[in-house]
């Protein structure tokens, strides 16, 4: 009963992550780039969906759309002034940039909404969750709409990036950006799109962890970002299932290490199982093994 | 291959780096969250009126005024704390005054929360010719003032810096708060005493000093006192998402009463998943949880019944504390939080304790030092709205009785 529990407590917490491993790995993918900022632009996507349902007593379909178009622009907006320009330097000067944009997001989010922490009104709220075994086992709406979310999302990006010319254009892009600017892509174009799509994803992400873990601070991308991240390199980073996989993983490990290990050590063991698995496969669970042909 | 390895030493050894920086962050994070009602922007306004106050502050009597400095932050991250503070002390000041006796002038300087910019204002008001000082408001900041005021002999009573280091081995600083650990020690006693569990669970933030030191007071307490703990589980600020796994080992344990020594942010969290989990024990919580119900957007009917252990509260029936908190209301429209009643008892004690030592305010601030140093060690003993009967050790640290409250519709109401 309690391992069911746990179980079920683990893929609740995965699936958050698994839903922004998702515009991780899908940025990874395509531009070949580690967007640390996308954690915050998560942050900003939820406070705009809370402004919107808040202040402007906007029904919660309304914020969330609300949301997605701010953090499509505002992607596009940071590619466009802090990654374009250094798309020839080496990849650590991208790297450290993106660290510097995401302090950015969250230091301007503490002018604009100050340091008080809010509390996030869910936007599923009403919505019951299923219940087992008389209450003992419960799965809320957030969770069951959070899974389904992770499913289409990535059933949706696996499509999109395997049949459509767009996304076949992306592919060629990720492996290759000289030669595919040689057969005609816009590569410019292409990275950008490939940026509005993953933070139009991170709104939705940013939705949906407030809803789960109602407190709402301008740090609260960073620890779920980070945690993605790792769950997006266990499963392979630039694999989309292995993004959905690697955070559902993670989240179980998790809440396994703090209920029958530690409380205490549950980060370490979480890290630990990270190390073994990339000595292991250095790829990660899914991720594809790339030879680079001289 | 060699490649992909390479890149994934990168990525772990970045993922590190940043792991730490986050820590950074949400650590800046937890002082912003710390105890108080998140009301800076109607604090604002305050401010301005407060400083005219300052100026206008009356120099009569004997023609000379006892001049108190006064240090928090005004401004910044803390700026609620710090501007309760110096409302609070205002308040006292000029009341003071206007019974007309002995005379005080305040001066407040505003630090924002920084030790550095803290000593600064230190020295500013030195050079003003502060002669006894009401300060600091946060920790940080009075560890480094702490230290130079004892080497320049200036008295010192800080409202709300609650930290054991503070006072330590400072033979002319006092606190008007409980030291953190000490809230664990009382919490243990007013369960016991008023019966309010018999299986308690506690989670608190192993990361954090406040919440740690209050855990094992209470712990040890607890033994002591034959209280059971049957479940006790940690999180930490990176971890403070989901509290699945602490409130289910609680709930299994069968415990009635969970202990929560540690901030409101998380305590919001916890209350709204034990409440989706059908789990409802007695929640029972300590200073931090102060500030829980001004949380912008929290559900009260979740803090329905919550428990707290703090100094004030500003609905108690007592003479002193309605006049306080009236008095409060219409300067500055807002209810006064326990720093601005600790500050108000700050300045109030110094005045008591002025008057049973014969201080004048010609007397250099040296003087001053070693007289209220001796009235605060010796048989003084201060009524406030803070406590009664509150004494102090050679230490400097407070002894006072602490008041139980629950929240019952919204609202604090004392037990």
């Amino acid at each position: 009963m309690n391992l069911l529990l746990n179980t079920i407590n683990g893929i609740s917490l995965g699936s958050i992550y698994a839903i922004i491993a998702l515009g991780y790995t899908m940025v990874y993918g395509i531009a070949k780039m580690l967007n640390f900022a996308h954690g915050d632009v998560i942050m900003v996507g939820a406070y705009i969906c809370f402004c919107a349902m808040s202040y402007l007593s906007l029904p919660p379909v309304v914020g969330v759309v609300m949301a997605m178009v701010v953090c499509t622009i505002l992607g596009m907006v940071i590619e466009r002034l802090a990654y374009k320009p250094l798309r020839s330097a080496p990849s650590l000067a991208v790297l450290i940039t993106a660290i510097g944009v995401s302090y950015f997001l969250q230091n301007a989010a503490l002018l604009i909404w100050k340091s008080d922490p809010k509390v996030f009104p869910s936007v599923l709220a009403g919505i019951p969750g299923l219940e087992f075994f008389g209450g003992e086992l419960r799965l809320t709406a957030v969770t069951i709409v959070t899974i389904l979310a992770n499913i289409v999302i990535m059933l949706a990006l696996t499509t999109f990036t395997g049949k459509t010319k767009t996304g076949k254009a992306m592919r060629a892009v990720s492996e290759d950006k000289g030669a595919a600017q040689l057969m005609g892509i816009d590569v410019n174009r292409t990275i950008s799109l490939t940026f509005a799509i993953g933070s139009g994803l991170a709104a939705i992400a940013g939705v949906l962890l407030c809803s789960a873990y109602p407190t709402l601070m301008p740090t609260t991308g960073s620890m779920p970002g980070i945690k993605a991240f790792t769950a997006a390199v266990l499963g392979g980073i630039g694999s989309i299932p292995g993004a959905m996989l690697g955070g559902i993983l993670l989240g179980v490990i998790e809440i396994f290490a703090r209920a029958y290990i530690s409380t205490q050590l549950s980060d370490a063991i979480v890290f630990a199982v990270l190390i073994v698995v990339l000595l292991i496969r250095p790829t990660g669970l899914l991720g594809k093994k790339i030879t680079e042909k001289v | 291959m060699n490649h992909m390895k390479k890149l994934m030493a990168l990525l772990l050894a970045l993922s590190m780096v940043l792991s730490l920086a986050a820590c950074g962050g949400s650590d800046s994070g937890s002082t912003e969250s710390a105890p108080a009602e998140g009301e800076a922007a109607e604090a604002a306004p305050a401010e301005g009126e407060a400083a005219e106050a300052t100026e206008a502050a009356p120099v009569a009597g004997d023609g000379v005024a006892l001049k108190i400095g006064g240090i928090g932050p005004t401004s910044g991250a803390a700026a609620i704390y710090g501007t309760a503070t110096m409302n609070g002390a205002q308040i006292a000041v000029d009341e003071i005054n206007a019974l007309g006796g002995m005379q005080f002038e305040l001066n407040w300087q505003d630090d924002e929360h920084d030790p550095e910019k803290s000593v600064n204002a230190y020295n500013t008001l030195k050079d003003w010719g502060m002669q006894a000082l009401v300060g600091t408001t946060t920790t940080g900041p009075a560890l480094a003032v702490s230290a130079e005021s004892n080497v320049d002999r200036i008295f010192e009573l800080t409202p709300s810096a609650s930290s054991p280091d503070v006072v330590n081995g400072k033979d002319n600083v006092f606190q008007m708060c409980f030291t953190d650990p000490n809230q664990g020690t009382a919490s243990a006693q007013y369960i016991s005493e008023q019966a309010l569990g018999s299986k308690i669970a506690v989670i608190y933030n192993n990361g954090d000093a406040y919440s740690t030191g209050i855990y094992n007071k209470f712990a040890a307490e607890a033994a002591e006192l034959g209280l059971e703990i049957v479940s006790t589980t940690t999180f930490t600020d990176e971890t403070a998402n989901d509290f699945s796994v602490q409130l289910n080992d609680a709930k299994n344990a069968g415990a009635d009463l969970v202990f929560l020594p540690i901030y409101y942010t998380p305590a919001s969290l916890i209350l709204a998943q034990a409440d989706g989990m059908g789990y409802a024990p007695k929640f029972f919580g300590v200073d931090g949880m102060d500030g829980i119900l001004t949380m912008e957007g929290f559900n009260t009917a979740l803090a329905e019944g919550v428990m707290l252990l703090t100094p004030f509260s500003a609905d108690a029936e007592d003479e002193l504390t309605q006049n306080f908190v009236k008095t409060y209301q219409e300067r500055y429209g807002d209810i006064p939080n326990q720093f601005a009643a600790d500050a108000y008892d700050c300045v109030y004690a110094i005045y008591n304790a002025c008057q049973q030592a014969g201080i004048t305010a010609d007397m250099s601030a040296a003087d001053i030092c070693d007289a209220l140093i001796a009235t605060f060690t010796g048989d003084f003993s201060f009524n406030g709205v803070t406590g009664e009967g509150m004494t102090w050790d050679a230490n400097g640290e407070v002894s006072k009785s602490p008041k139980g409250m629950i929240i019952q519709n919204g609202a604090y109401v004392g037990m």
